[in-house]
């Protein structure tokens, strides 16, 4: 694979994208899974989807639109439907969750509408909802990175205010933590790093590469900061796996990625079991000797 | 400033009341939090024990009355580090949460430290003499969630204590620990008021081992149906606030009463 990353610009642009995004989307999952909401990403992604659709609508009457890549009007669909769900969880106090699905229909049932009208049924869709390694180009590639920069930045400035929200979040605002500003914030984080991770995992798996990292995390976790480490060498691991299958095996990077991180978290859950087993036999086996 | 008997109370709340619907929660509540006393709030379930320190924190806002945190209005109040809470949920949290003992009680000091700026080498040490202070040092690289209810108390207890405050505000922090860590529990507290100074607000519907700690008590059912001291209210009739709900227990006894 050597002689051809350094010949293909297409794959050097898949590589970083997935070095990055496999650092990423674990983190943000680290707090999305520790605060519930693991849902949210399936509805924003769906959003993304939204927007990449309506980009493809208006680059067949305004032409100069097909020199751009759609990448910009997903991250704008995807963080107008966060802020949209922000507001919704605040409308419905008793039901929180009710946003999530009020979202992932309004980002389906519009995607639908927007491909049929740009007769956008064909491959490129395709790409976009499974991950592809070829359609990274050198302008997605600047924009992730920008992302990454200030989203890596933000997180490092209030990592301690969205570890105490995650944590108890009415002790953190007892204790004077501006939460509604931080949530924002966060979610915000989340729609532009989603609407980042679409190239290369696709919008229907931009989740799984968010949640299953974590979720294996967390089982091997004591501390917060561990559940970062472990999350970010399983995401990565997975990514750049599913990308050199993707090249050799010619199929969608997505996938492989998404059965890379599933894979690590039975073996560890298998593993447990199997640990938590023999420690159980182990003390019955004493307990009949005393 | 050992000097305190002259200061103006630290809680001080006027003519209070709070209704949810038609229904009133809270009524014409006037209740003064002097510094360095050892208050007892006790109520049965559903008195309007919570809702109140709610309304203290400016977490619910009251339909009527006024309340004054260190000589401030609330909605001006903006010193939270001053004021340490520990709340009944603490004994409800996630313990699948994948954080140390040092990671809860570091989370005490966050306000302080304030936005955008990290914990330096002596806010680490002032999180390790907290967890000394409550006996918990030695779990410090420990999962909150293999600890104890008893040990997870202390641990949030250190979070609340981490800031110094001035005034501890515990809601029911025994429920789901064991009777002999209530004990000790209830001797930490205090040590805290009578060799640290610290205010103590301590909720509960628990009367019998309370009463033999706390310097005052104050009976909450919707009003306020007695506030003095712990010693009064020993010698008083209780049955007219708790009906056949509560029997009187000492702390000597055990007691299994859990609804």
């Amino acid at each position: 694979m050597m002689n051809e990353f350094f010949t293909y610009e297409f794959l050097q642009n898949a590589f970083f994208t997935g070095i990055m995004i496999g650092f990423l989307a674990p983190i943000l999952g680290v707090f999305i899974v520790v605060r519930r909401l693991a849902l949210i990403t399936d509805a924003l992604s769906h959003v993304t989807l939204t927007g990449i659709a309506f980009h493809l609508l208006l680059a067949q009457t305004f032409t100069f639109m097909q020199l751009m890549s759609p990448l910009y009007m997903g991250m704008t669909f995807a963080v107008a439907g966060s802020l949209l769900m922000e507001k919704l969880r605040n409308v419905y106090t008793a039901f929180k969750e009710l946003a999530i699905p009020i979202i992932l229909s309004i980002g389906i049932g519009l995607g639908v509408v927007f491909i049929s009208l740009a007769d956008g049924f064909n491959n490129d869709l395709f790409n976009y909802l499974f991950g592809s390694i070829i359609t990274v180009t050198r302008e997605d590639l600047s924009v992730i990175s920008i992302v990454t920069v200030v989203v890596t930045g933000l997180l490092i400035l209030f990592y301690k205010e969205l570890l105490f929200l995650s944590f108890d979040e009415e002790q953190a605002s007892v204790s004077g933590i501006p939460g509604k500003w931080i949530n924002i914030l966060f979610i915000i984080m989340t729609a532009l790093v989603i609407a980042s991770s679409m190239r290369i995992v696709g919008i229907l798996l931009v989740s799984s590469l968010m949640t299953l990292p974590a979720a294996s995390a967390i089982q091997l976790s004591k501390s917060f900061k561990q559940m970062f480490l472990y999350s970010i060498i399983i995401g990565e691991f997975s990514v750049i796996t599913g990308i050199i299958s993707a090249f050799y095996l010619d199929i969608s990077p997505g996938g492989v990625i998404v059965l890379v991180a599933l894979s690590i978290l039975l073996i560890i859950l298998g593993c447990k079991k199997i640990h938590v087993g023999t420690s159980r036999k182990k003390m019955s086996y004493t307990d009949n000797n005393t | 400033m050992g000097e305190y008997i002259l200061e103006d109370p630290i809680v001080k709340v006027t003519n209070v009341s709070l209704k949810y619907g038609n229904q009133t929660i809270l009524e014409n509540i006037d209740l003064n939090i002097e510094k360095g006393e050892f208050l007892g709030l006790v109520g049965p379930n559903g008195s309007g024990k919570s809702t109140l320190i709610k309304t203290l924190l400016g977490l619910i806002t009251p339909n009527q009355g006024d309340i004054e945190l260190f000589n401030k209005p609330l909605n001006k109040f903006r010193q939270w580090e001053r004021i340490g809470f520990v709340s009944q949920k603490a004994n409800t949290i996630n313990t699948g949460f994948p954080a140390t003992v040092y990671e809860v009680v570091s989370m005490g000091l966050y306000s302080k430290v304030g936005l955008l700026r990290f914990l330096n080498r002596k806010h680490k040490r002032k999180i390790d003499e907290t967890l000394e202070s409550v006996g918990m040092l030695e779990y410090k690289n420990r999962n909150i969630g293999e600890l104890s209810g008893g040990q997870q108390q202390r641990v949030f207890v250190a979070r609340a204590l981490v800031s110094e405050p001035d005034i501890l505000i515990l809601d029911e922090p025994t429920v789901g620990v064991d009777t002999s860590s209530v004990q000790q529990f209830y001797q930490l507290l205090t040590k805290l008021n009578q060799e640290k100074h610290i205010t103590l607000l301590l909720v509960t519907h628990d009367v019998g081992v309370m009463t033999s700690y706390v310097s005052n008590v104050a009976c909450l059912n919707k009003t306020l149906h007695f506030h003095g001291t712990s010693k009064d209210f020993q010698e008083s009739d209780l049955s007219s606030l708790y009906g056949h709900d509560v029997q009187v227990i000492t702390h000597d006894h055990e007691h299994g009463g859990r609804h």
